[in-house]
């Protein structure tokens, strides 16, 4: 189901999603941030795409933006395009973007404790769907939520829908989450920090049950993170955003052996190895960029050890450097080239 | 009754929010992806924040509308109560049987009332009774509710649950109904004329035992989480002792909540005075207040509507300024309101 | 859930007795006699004296008296003026007002508050909820005599669309203007509680995960966002009916109602101790039990208290 060889190939249309030169404003009242700064990527059908990035670069909102779910204000979407099976989404009506939510695009949040309602039982949150989507009687969907919840490998669902929330485990709530993304069976389904909330073993099992239902269903998954340790078996293809743009694209395998931008190399060197056992954890010096006032050149040049005179200067392009394999940075030739 | 009493219940209410607020933006640089915040995302040091949360919502506070007219009306109205000579250099006790119920002229600007003392003399000399009666009530509330709050917060178990068992004996009493029964009491003790001193303190005193309640609740869920901090866990091991540890980094923490409280407070019991003195048991003559004005205004309600309108409209405005003070102030410390 | 509820009951006894007692002692260990000046001038008869100091065991100790007074209060009897009238029979022709009178306060400070604060919250940011809020810190500001007192003169002696005095046995119709008074406070309060409250589910996570579920924005504030709001603001509103079946001393004196505020002040201006202290139990008892009501309310509305 791999689809790493086909990531350069196909046409737009049979591309399942795809964003392209997405820029979103964020206006207060003190500033106006720029926190998407032409955004592009693109996932197909049954392919799992990790979007990697700091706090702040802006991952999140794209997915946001993607489902129509952007708080508006202080968001503003300014310019690009999002397409969804070739359907422009950005100026569909309200009326067809909900009606793609959950049924073909599905979201899942990283705290799944604050993202489901306190005060409604896990059943009747996920049975909501099939009674106001499907039209079920509320009896058949709370039997429906609790196939879903087996679905989900969750012991004793029968007895779990009844349940509220806080009664359930941080896995199990997870767990609970995804259930509800795949009740209307969508076939794109975005994924943000799905384990960061979690222990490191429950993050292993979360990660394999996402990867195990996309096979399944042959969605595409759009992997939000921080983590590369999480990403690094079930990416297809990885995006490395920074401060509002991807500066990064690859398939995963080529990644991991040679990053193509410092800010890949800077992510890479801080996980921590085994085989590095003693050494120094090295870190990307300095923050990211306040979005409010972005720096001219090359945003990541502050923080970068080749940044020159040219990166303060101008913004480097997305290039496409070998087939699937893009970068954004003024040295990546020499980067990818290096050994 | 009721009015003070849900004052009581809403300012509680106010206060649990601020300190909701101020919590969650101690936590909020945790740094989850604030979507684009455009804030810079520093860890700063703890006192520095401390002193960054109240930096700034001094630049909030001096930028809004509300606080400014309120603070204008606050200082000019603190300016009256202690110069009232300044402003009406007549003794607001002199009657002129003969002027009685007159309107407002150019002699006297809100007129007469019914046995002939000038309005605006007695107006501009009750001023000071509310501000006093206002702000040591509310010290003395603040005070006795912080304390004790305080303490049950930071040391918990027994001690917690007996002081808010204690402290709900007095909630249990309705807040007029209280007030009248104690101050009643009082008066009963008094032999001849009292004096203004005494009148006021009692007046003071029952406010503050009735209502220490609610600051002692608010600085209780402060005080428990400032303890959780890891700074104060440190404190702990490197072995502060208590009082230490409460007084040098449990309060700091903790004052954010209860200043809002403190100034919402203010107004209620400028208002709340002039109901017990309107009903009789709270300032009696010498002493000149604007609720014992508007008590004797009843009779003569509709024939010397002036009589009503100057002192009621003092008290209303009085109180609006305290309440908008408070409002802003709740504002600049909760960022999450706005 | 059951023992939860235990749990608060039981608090609630160390209260009513604290509670109860400060004012059984305040009223009875006034310094000096406590029937001086209660008969008029003459003073009271020594048979009344006597009769009184038996009948509420007044030369034993203070703690002895509020045990046997507590004992005859729970066996029904409330005792008696000293003008021989019952207080039980007191409270039995107070009651019904106060009760109206409080239901009607709450019925409009729930309806308009809730209905303004959920407007804002829709509307957003603009002109209505600038209305509102200076609305509400308007009333705030207001002190209910003056208030009272206004609407009085203006609807009651002016324009006389409404009963400036209503009198023993009122009728719905004439309660509803003293009804409108007492409840604007709360009002006030309410419409900025249910305001907060929805402006910051607005941007909760879970409002968020509703929307992505594709449900309707009607659903999404319907059943996700009042649902959570309300819960702080049905909590309130409970406490202050709680508040109001206390009676409403400054109201009820505008408007001249008979309730049980009235009876309570008028029996404290004449020092009918009898009178006072049955009276004030029983709003104590009420007021607990109505705040032990909204503590099962709130734990009935919000699963998470129940467990914790």
């Amino acid at each position: 189901m791999s689809a790493t060889d086909d990531s350069t190939g196909g046409s737009p249309e049979s591309r399942l999603l795809e964003v392209e030169d997405l820029h979103v404003e964020f206006r207060t009242r003190e500033a106006t941030a720029n926190v998407l700064n032409g955004v592009g990527y693109h996932v197909d059908a049954g392919e799992t795409l990790a979007v990697l990035g700091e706090s702040g670069s802006g991952k999140s909102v794209t997915a946001q933006t993607v489902m129509g779910i952007l708080d508006t204000p202080p968001g503003f979407v300014t310019k690009g395009a999002i397409r969804y099976r070739g359907e422009e989404l950005l100026s569909a009506t309200e009326d067809r973007r909900r009606g793609l939510r959950g049924e073909n695009m599905a979201m899942i949040f990283q705290d799944a404790l604050s993202a489901l309602n306190p005060v409604y039982t896990v059943g009747f949150q996920i049975a909501e769907q099939f009674r106001f989507r499907r039209g079920m009687s509320r009896k058949d969907a709370m039997a429906k939520a609790g196939e879903m919840l087996d679905m989900v490998k969750i012991p004793n669902a029968k007895q779990r829908v009844k349940e509220f929330p806080h009664q359930f485990s941080g896995g199990m709530r997870q767990r609970a989450m995804i259930a509800m993304s795949l009740a209307l069976d969508p076939d794109l389904l975005i994924a943000d920090e799905p384990t960061t909330a979690l222990d490191v073993t429950v993050q292993a099992q979360i990660m394999d049950l996402l990867d195990e239902l996309r096979r399944e269903r042959g969605m595409g998954l759009i992997l939000i993170t921080h983590d590369l340790g999480v990403v690094a078996e079930v990416a297809d293809r990885i995006a490395v955003m920074y401060a509002g743009r991807v500066v990064e694209e690859s398939d995963a395998e080529s990644l991991y052996k040679r990053p193509a931008h410092p800010y890949t190399e800077g992510l890479m060197e801080s996980i921590p190895r085994l085989d590095q056992k003693g050494e120094h954890l090295a870190s990307i010096k300095g923050l990211p960029p306040n979005l409010a006032n972005i720096p001219e050149g090359c945003p990541f040049h502050p923080r970068c050890h080749r940044a020159t005179d040219e990166c303060r200067r101008k913004v480097p392009e997305l290039l496409e450097l070998r087939p699937g394999r893009y970068s954004a940075c003024h040295f990546a030739e020499e980067l990818i080239s290096s050994e | 009754m009721t009015n003070a009493g849900e004052g009581q219940q809403r300012i509680l209410a106010a206060g649990a929010y601020a300190e909701g607020e101020i919590e969650a933006r101690q936590q909020g640089e945790s740094g989850d992806e604030p979507p684009g915040a455009p804030e810079p995302r520093q860890q700063a040091p703890k006192q520095e924040k401390q002193r960054g949360l109240w930096g700034d919502a001094w630049l909030e506070l001096r930028r809004k509308p509300l606080f400014i007219i309120g603070s204008v009306i606050i200082l000019l109205l603190v300016a009256i109560s202690i110069f009232p000579g300044f402003f009406a250099p007549g003794d607001p006790n002199a009657q002129n049987l003969t002027l009685a119920r007159q309107g407002p002229s150019a002699d006297a600007p809100f007129g007469y009332d019914s046995i002939g003392r000038d309005i605006y003399t007695r107006v501009i000399h009750g001023a000071r009774a509310s501000i006093v009666v206002g702000v040591l009530a509310t010290m003395l509330t603040v005070a006795i509710g912080s304390l004790v709050g305080l303490f049950a917060g930071y040391f918990g178990g027994k001690t917690d649950s007996f002081l808010a068992r204690f402290a709900e004996i007095f909630l249990g009493l309705p807040f007029v109904l209280g007030a009248i029964v104690i101050l009643s009491v009082f008066n009963a003790g008094i032999q001849g004329a009292p004096g203004t001193i005494r009148i006021m303190l009692q007046v003071i005193l029952t406010i503050g035992v009735l209502a220490w309640p609610i600051s002692m609740r608010i600085m209780r869920s402060a005080a428990i989480a400032a303890k959780q901090q890891d700074y104060v866990n440190a404190a702990k091991a490197l072995g502060a002792s208590h009082t230490r540890i409460i007084f040098k980094h449990v309060l700091p923490n903790c004052l954010a909540p209860v200043m809002v409280y403190a100034t919402i407070a203010l107004g209620q019991f400028v208002g709340l005075e002039a109901t017990l003195s309107y009903l009789g048991l709270g300032l009696q003559y010498p002493v000149v207040s604007w609720g014992m004005m508007i008590s004797d205004s009843q009779q003569f309600i509709i024939s010397t509507p002036h009589m009503l309108l100057f002192p009621a409209g003092f008290l209303v405005i009085t109180v609006l300024a305290f309440v908008m003070i408070g409002d802003a102030v709740r504002d600049a410390l909760d960022p999450k309101q706005r | 859930m059951g023992r939860y509820i235990l749990r608060r009951l039981l608090q609630l006894i160390p209260v009513f007795i604290g509670t109860t007692f400060i004012i059984y002692s305040l009223v009875w260990a006034i310094p000096g006699n406590p029937f001086a000046g209660m008969c008029g001038p003459r003073g009271c008869p020594p048979a009344f004296i006597e009769q009184m100091t038996q009948e509420y065991n007044l030369d034993k100790p203070l703690p002895v008296q509020y045990v046997l007074y507590l004992g005859q209060l729970f066996s029904g009897n409330f005792g008696q003026t000293f003008n021989g009238i019952e207080v039980s029979t007191l409270i039995q022709n107070a009651y019904p007002v106060t009760l109206k009178l409080a239901t009607i306060a709450l019925v409009f400070e729930a309806v308009i508050g809730i209905a303004a604060g959920i407007l804002t919250a829709l509307r957003g940011k603009g002109f209505v909820d600038n209305l509102v809020l200076a609305a509400t810190l308007f009333l705030i500001a207001v002190p209910v005599f003056v208030s009272g007192f206004i609407i009085q003169v203006v609807f009651g002696v002016q324009l006389e669309w409404i009963q400036p005095s209503v009198g023993s046995d009122p009728t719905i119709g004439q309660l509803i203007a003293p009804g409108l008074v007492l409840g604007s406070l709360s009002m006030a309060y309410i419409a900025r509680l249910t305001r907060t409250a929805m402006f910051e589910n607005k941007r909760a996570d879970y409002i968020r995960t509703a929307t992505a579920k594709g449900l309707k924005p009607r659903r999404v504030v319907s059943v996700h966002m009042l649902r959570n709001s309300l819960i702080p603001v049905i909590t309130f509103i409970g406490t202050d009916f709680g508040a109001l079946m206390g009676g409403a001393i400054v109201t009820e004196g505008v408007f001249n109602i008979h309730g049980i505020g009235g009876l309570v002040f008028d029996a404290i201006k004449t020092q009918e101790g009898v009178t006072v202290t049955g009276v004030v139990t029983l709003l104590v008892v009420v007021y607990l039990l109505m705040n032990l009501l909204v503590d099962i309310l709130y734990a009935a509305l919000d699963p998470r208290i129940r467990y914790d």
